[in-house]
């Protein structure tokens, strides 16, 4: 019956023979099945297109389900911590999901495209707990992943570059927003949504249409410094936006195994996003106990003393011979453009309050032999990073 | 028009009526919603055939908690009680089972199953303490459910060393190993394994069944009694009680939804259209209905109502009630013993060979039978001289394959007619009516998700702790303000009345408390 | 006459681990062995020229990395080797895989369906969490509940403690998991019949069981729990058979000054005053010793190898009533080469896994059904393994080793011995199962052996052939393994022990009972402890 066995390789998308053109340091990995770069050219580069020009990511890999029937408000207001009945057809909601107890199961992106027809975008994938959800509503919900396309255009000029490329009514899409635009015949969606915290935007298409996508692209964005770049880039001005990443800033409830591992969104500062005038949502009960009781962790924006970069480091409370251990960094990068040391952590409550001080246990490495650091940080409140030009409407040809 | 009460109980069968009136004698006022014409849930009687009336669904009592005859002066009046249990056989060499006692077996094997009925009373009196509780949560740091799990270790413990290395051995064990090292007499081994899958999806071999046999056990301890007019009779008492208590008792009444208003009950709504108004709302409806139909997914978080949905309630008991012109003839079977429980499982092994298509839905081509012929003792059922015979029959899997059409029923009803036939060979000839309830039926006509006999299987995985599913074993449903007080709670079915009184307990403690 | 400081009874797996603990503790030992070779039931044997067999246990996954570290039996030949994934033919041409690469993996079960691709990950957290806790419990002696010695009580307190740790809703999952039946379990997780087949076969391998009997989840965890290097759940072979396990161990055992002697079958366990005194060999020969540790089943042990006036008679009639059941065959294939399987696509690494031949859980339930019913399985479980396309020693170079582990197979046919004629039919339903899917298979056996559990019984020594010794029902788990009373591998007898897979935590080339069981001895003696400790939070 099968003649040929399922694709045992790395899945290529369909930007993929873009990218490989671009190729100069045949350096990929494996993100959900799919081949990525870690950089095409320079990661250092790279970094610098997305804050100062143009950088563009293939975010194929991206899960995306697409929710739709008569009940797919009520569904969506029962899986998410927020309340959509907020998010009107035409805008994009950033949100957290949570199983029963309250832990985060992802975070992710929920595109309203039309009334009542949604996208649920996420790292992870979720069809299980989706369908899970589903019991009970009158919905649909099919992944689409393979079946649609996606680009990150993302920095100062995305604007300019999109806007050259002939899309029309970017002076009216603000943070958040999205719209669909005509492609060669084909339906472009545009939200102006991204992962770097600055600029930008994200293009959504017919995976037969990408290379033309790309080519239209890159032909409006000459001019403009724009720049293909890899998941390097991207998680340097990740971590400068103060964006959580499934994985190293917390695990995905529904696959951990050890007790205490998973994290609630009170825990990871999202707390914005959880909304108990709802009546009823996943976890809610859990987390109002939380909030009553008071959480165990707290995530941390850290500004760290000196330029030694922070990677899998403990927290302590002070840096005396009694220090305690109160935590560890999940994300740790140099900040360039801010030339700060930046840092995600978790620390224990009551620890990690917003202009409080930690300290940093860094280990680094120089011409093979090792050193420690204990390096002073203070816990922020804002992103590292966040440039007005973020949020302006009409963004400015920067 | 609203009224509004202190507690609406959603079913008034025997836990629904037992908790109204437990909780007006606090002092509550109550309105109970039945939808049928008539009170009592599956413990009715009914009219199947001109002039015949019979216990609808359950026909014998067994399991009525001492607790909730004592809290709530309850005396039902017995056609027949302390009945003996005949194993048939073909050649009228039964068996005689009378509590711990038993006819028609080797020395050795009444020696052996006194010995086992000992032990298994001493267990199931262990047991009906946890069945009269309300189960504790777990990894809780609150007091009270720390105190209660001390309890029950020490309950446990006081079993003393042996018993209680017996019993931990035991609990998940299966019926078939236990009766098979025990008993030579295979009518014996049937019969026990008999009483261990009756109103179960499990066979003598399924490990859980001493514990289904223990439970059946719990509550009077083997003794069985036939009420007098039935089933119903007991229903009907029980309304008495709970009207006097000052229930409102409405029949007729289909509650189409539990209404809920920004995450709590506020009340309910009948299908004709009628809103009452309570923040209290005490369902006896399964636990399948009651939350995803009458409350809805919406109100309540998805990983819950993914468990409700898993929860198992295949039944596979189906009723089959004749009515005859007179008793049939049964070898060496005398007229005094026609008022007993009959029982046709002449071996363990045949009713596992009964129990293996119900895991294919298929129906058994040669049933267990657990036959009652209760107009014998009691002749308001039948008219003069004729005779109604109540029977349950197994397995009758609720999800048959293709469904419960005519002939899937006439085949059925046959197949027990075949059966019986084999000892009483005139049954057939004696037949002016009858009425088969499959578990379809059930469904429909008593509005239990799946026709079963405990709202939900009775298997360690869904007892206890985890009745009727993890999370929600304390009566409280995660929706502010609803309850289940049905046979789906802990601890199960059966005419016990346990699951109505720890309803009701649970309910006054949390008003207390709250 | 001399003395030995302890007699082993059976060069079993258990037996020598036992022995080589005693012996690093410097015991003098002696490791006695009814067989001309050693090993038990973890055997190599080479019963076609040029061709070893694996002809009873066939694969690797449980033995614990402790243990082997801890007597290094790398030293002493020992190398397992994984083995890719698991393969499932389905009667309508099709296959489903089980790929060791993740991604494959997924995209294989999305083929089926999307759901189950998805859900199977929280399948497995799901599942391994319950394989971290039971884990744990490996390389400990099970406490007894109804003790109140102080031992007991702080053992009991630590599982307890283990369990609160999971925290309130995995402690309900954790009831149920530990109750509940496998196809129940798979129910929650997916929607597809053939993806919950496969998943089945792990709930009911070696146990007289059906997939919806409750109770057979938690045997998932004896398939689940094991590793390769620490990839949890991964199964591997021995170089050179699974002979190669026990002759490493004995090889530890004989480092260790220890004394092998085979054909030394034993008649009774001596016993004077309620002690043991050493054991009586077939031959008449006597053997003294201050212990007797016996890594036979305990049916064997007590009921054929004592005298019934030696135990108090309610242990006894305990372990009468204690359950080893056979309830699975073997056959063992010779092959001239290897079979194409036309529904797999050519060069697939699907052709080195573990191989099965039914597609639903209904077949899977009725081939049960048979056994209860007094017979084999005509439509059998079967898994399959050609240990050769991962190691080729085991065989010449090109030619395979094929082995067949077949469910479900009773000990008695209706109650009595089978007969040739039965044997040999037996033999044909498993070879004609696999034909069926593999046109060229029957013409490149060279020769094959069948082997019911009345077979194993006879030549290993097993009660009905039984692989863990005594089913894994709820009743002869943890304390209540073998007996309740006697779960902390000592007996009725002063010196005597039990160190067979008939005690804690059970069969499946573990060797933790044997580990555990020293253990135990060497505390008695007031030796120094040789055993390991769990390695922990793996």
């Amino acid at each position: 019956m099968s003649a040929s066995e399922v694709f045992q390789g790395q899945i290529r998308s369909p930007f993929y023979e873009r990218m490989a053109a671009l190729d100069t340091k045949s350096t990929w990995h494996t993100w959900k099945g799919y081949t990525t770069p870690d950089a095409l050219y320079c990661g250092e580069t790279e970094y610098f297109a997305v804050r100062n020009a143009t950088g563009v990511f293939d975010i194929t890999p991206m899960t995306k389900y697409r929710i739709k029937g008569r009940d797919s408000l009520a569904y969506i207001n029962r899986l998410v911590t927020r309340d959509m009945e907020k998010i009107k057809p035409g805008r994009v909601a950033y949100a957290v999901w949570c199983d029963d107890q309250g832990q985060v199961l992802d975070d992710g992106t929920i595109f309203h495209l039309r009334e009542g027809e949604y996208r649920l975008c996420s790292q992870e994938r979720h069809f299980d707990w989706l369908m899970t959800n589903a019991i009970g509503f009158d919905v649909s919900v099919t992944e689409e992943t393979a079946e649609v396309a996606g680009l990150a255009v993302q920095g100062p000029t995305s604007y300019s570059v999109l806007k050259n490329m002939g899309i029309k009514g970017l002076d009216e899409l603000k943070l958040f927003g999205l719209m669909h635009v005509d492609f060669e015949g084909a339906e472009l969606m545009v939200s102006r949504t991204g992962f770097t915290g600055d600029l930008g935007y994200e293009l959504w298409i017919q995976p037969d249409k990408a290379t033309a996508l790309w080519d239209a692209l890159f032909a409006a964005g000459k001019l403009y410094g724009i720049r293909a770049i890899g998941a390097h880039a991207l998680e340097m001005a990740r971590v400068e936006a103060g964006y959580l990443a499934p994985g190293p800033d917390f695990l995905p409830a529904k696959a951990t195994v050890r007790t205490g591992r998973t994290r609630s969104p009170l825990e990871l500062g999202l707390e914005w996003l959880v909304d108990f005038s709802k009546p009823n949502f996943n976890g809610r009960r859990a987390l109002a106990e939380e909030k009553r009781k008071g959480s165990t962790w707290r995530l941390v924006k850290l500004d760290i003393a000196g330029n030694k970069i922070a990677h899998s480091s403990y927290i302590f409370d002070d840096a005396s011979a009694s220090k305690k251990n109160i935590g560890f960094i999940t994300s740790a990068e140099w900040s360039p453009v801010c030339k700060q040391n930046v840092a995600l952590g978790s620390v224990r409550t009551p620890h990690g309050k917003v202009g409080s001080t930690v300290w940093v246990e860094i280990y680094y490495q120089r011409e093979m032999h090792w050193s420690r650091a204990m390096a002073k940080a203070t816990v922020v409140d804002k992103p590292f990073w966040l440039p007005p030009r973020r949020s302006a409407t009409p963004p400015g040809p920067y | 028009m609203t009224d509004k009460y202190d507690a609406i109980v959603v079913g008034g069968g025997h836990n629904g009526l037992i908790c109204s009136a437990l909780l007006a004698k606090a002092g509550k006022s109550v309105l109970l919603l039945e939808a049928n014409g008539q009170v009592g849930g599956a413990a009715v009687t009914r009219e199947f055939a001109d002039g015949f009336t019979v216990s609808a669904c359950a026909h014998l009592l067994y399991q009525l908690q001492p607790s909730v005859r004592k809290d709530l002066k309850l005396k039902p009046k017995l056609a027949a009680d302390d009945m003996a249990t005949i194993a048939l056989a073909e050649d009228g060499n039964h068996v005689r089972i009378e509590g711990p006692s038993v006819d028609g077996v080797s020395a050795e094997d009444a020696k052996s199953y006194r010995e086992f009925h000992k032990r298994m009373a001493r267990f199931a009196k262990l047991l009906n303490t946890f069945l009269n509780k309300t189960p504790p949560r777990l990894g809780t740091k609150n007091f009270e459910d720390l105190a209660a799990l001390a309890r029950l270790g020490f309950d446990v413990r006081r079993l003393g060393r042996h018993n209680m290395q017996e019993f931990l051995r035991l609990i998940g064990m299966n019926i078939h190993d236990e009766v098979t090292e025990r008993f030579e007499n295979p009518l014996l081994k049937g019969a026990v394994c008999l009483d261990a899958v009756l109103g179960t999806h499990l066979g003598p071999r399924s490990p859980n069944t001493i514990m289904t046999y223990l439970y059946r056990l719990a509550g009077d301890f083997g003794r069985i009694a036939s009420p007098s007019g039935g089933m119903g009779s007991v229903s009907e008492e029980l309304a008495h009680i709970a009207r006097e208590a000052g229930v409102t008792i409405r029949t007729g009444m289909p509650v189409k939804r539990i209404i809920v208003d920004n995450g709590r009950v506020v009340g309910v709504e009948t299908s004709g259209g009628d809103r009452f108004d309570s923040y209290t709302v005490v369902s006896n409806a399964d636990p399948k209905s009651t939350l995803l139909d009458l409350v809805g997914a919406r109100h309540m978080e998805a990983r819950f109502t993914h468990r409700v949905h898993h929860l198992r309630s295949r039944g596979n008991a189906a009723k089959l009630h004749l009515a005859l012109d007179g008793l049939p003839d049964i070898a060496e079977l005398s007229k005094r013993d026609f008022a007993a429980r009959l029982v046709i499982a002449p071996d363990e092994h045949y009713v596992e060979r009964a129990f293996n298509p119900a895991k294919y839905g298929e129906s058994s081509p040669e049933p267990v039978v657990e036959l009652t012929f209760p107009s014998v003792s009691d002749d308001t059922l039948a008219p003069a001289g004729k005779h109604v015979m109540s029977a349950v029959v197994q397995y009758a899997p609720y999800g048959r394959k293709g469904g419960w059409t005519d002939a899937a029923r006439a085949e059925f009803e046959a197949a027990t007619i075949r059966v019986i036939e084999r000892y009483a060979p005139d049954i057939a000839k004696r037949i002016t009516a009858s009425e088969l309830l499959t578990p379809l039926d059930i469904e429909e006509q008593f509005h239990i998700t799946g026709g079963h006999w405990h709202h939900g299987e009775l298997t360690l995985d869904q007892f206890f702790f985890v009745r009727p599913v993890c999370g929600a074993a304390q009566y409280r449903m995660p929706v502010d303000g609803l309850y289940l007080c049905g046979a789906g709670a802990h601890p199960g079915g059966g005419v016990s009345g346990a699951a109505g009184r720890n309803a009701a307990r649970a309910i006054l403690k949390r008003e207390k408390t709250a | 006459m001399k003395t030995y400081d302890a007699v082993v009874v059976g060069a079993g797996h258990n037996g020598l681990t036992t022995a080589a603990f005693l012996a690093k503790a410097g015991l003098d030992v002696v490791c006695v062995e009814k067989n001309e070779y050693i090993g038990g039931a973890a055997v190599s044997r080479e019963l076609y020229k040029d061709w070893m067999y694996s002809n009873c246990s066939y694969v690797c996954s449980l033995l614990r990395p402790e243990i082997y570290r801890s007597l290094e039996l790398h030293k002493h030949g020992l190398q397992v080797t994984p083995y890719g994934g698991s393969l499932q033919f389905l009667q309508n041409g099709d296959y489903f895989g089980s790929y060791h690469d993740a991604e494959a993996a997924y995209r294989e079960r999305a083929r089926f369906s999307r759901h189950d691709a998805d859900s199977y990950e929280r399948y497995s957290a799901d599942t391994m969490r319950q394989c971290r806790f039971i884990r744990d419990t490996l390389l400990r002696t099970p406490p007894d509940p109804t003790s109140f010695k102080r031992k007991d009580i702080k053992e009991l307190l630590a599982i307890g403690s283990k369990f609160m740790e999971m925290g309130e809703d995995r402690m309900y999952e954790t009831i149920r998991f530990w109750t509940m039946s496998v196809a129940e379990y798979l129910d929650e997780y997916f929607e597809t019949d053939a993806i919950k087949t496969a998943f089945s076969g792990s709930g009911i391998i070696g146990t007289a069981l059906g997939v919806h009997s409750p109770g057979t989840a938690y045997v998932l965890l004896h398939h689940y729990m094991g590793e390769v290097d620490g990839n949890a759940g991964t199964w591997g072979v021995a170089r050179g058979g699974m002979g190669a396990v026990s002759k490493s161990i004995a090889g530890a055992f004989q480092a260790y000054g220890g004394e092998l002697r085979t054909e030394s079958g034993v008649d009774k366990i001596m016993v004077r005053n309620g002690k043991t005194t050493g054991v009586a060999l077939e031959d008449g020969t006597e053997i003294n010793a201050r212990v007797v540790v016996s890594a036979m089943d305990v049916k064997r042990t007590f009921l054929k190898c004592m005298d019934r006036s030696d135990l108090p008679a309610e242990f006894h009639k305990r372990v009468e009533n204690f359950k080893i059941r056979g309830s699975s065959g073997k056959v063992n294939i010779a092959l001239d080469g290897m079979p194409t399987f036309p529904a797999l696509p050519k060069g697939s690494v699907l052709y080195r896994s573990d191989m099965h031949f039914i597609d639903s859980m209904e077949r899977m339930e009725r081939a049960y059904d048979e056994w209860k019913a007094g017979t084999w399985s005509k439509d059998p479980y079967i898994d399959c393994v050609i240990p050769t396309t991962t190691d080729p020693t085991m065989t010449p170079p090109g030619k395979h080793f094929m082995s067949c582990f077949v469910q479900y197979c009773p000990h008695q046919i209706d109650g009595r011995a089978w007969t040739s004629d039965e044997k040999a039919a037996f033999g044909r339903t498993v070879i004609d199962q696999i034909a069926n899917y593999s046109p060229d298979f029957k013409n490149l056996i060279l020769h094959y052996e069948v082997r019911t559990p009345q077979d194993i019984e006879a030549e290993i020594g097993i009660t009905e052939g039984n692989i863990f010794h005594g089913e894994l029902t709820m009743d002869q788990l943890l304390f209540n393994r073998p007996v309740p009373g006697y779960a902390q591998y000592r007996t009725p007898v002063g010196g005597l022990y039990m160190c067979g897979s008939s005690t804690h935590p059970g069969g499946g080339v573990m060797a933790a009972p044997g580990a555990n069981a020293a253990r135990e001895i060497l505390a008695d003696l007031k030796r120094p402890n040789t055993v390991p400790e769990n390695f922990g939070d793996d």
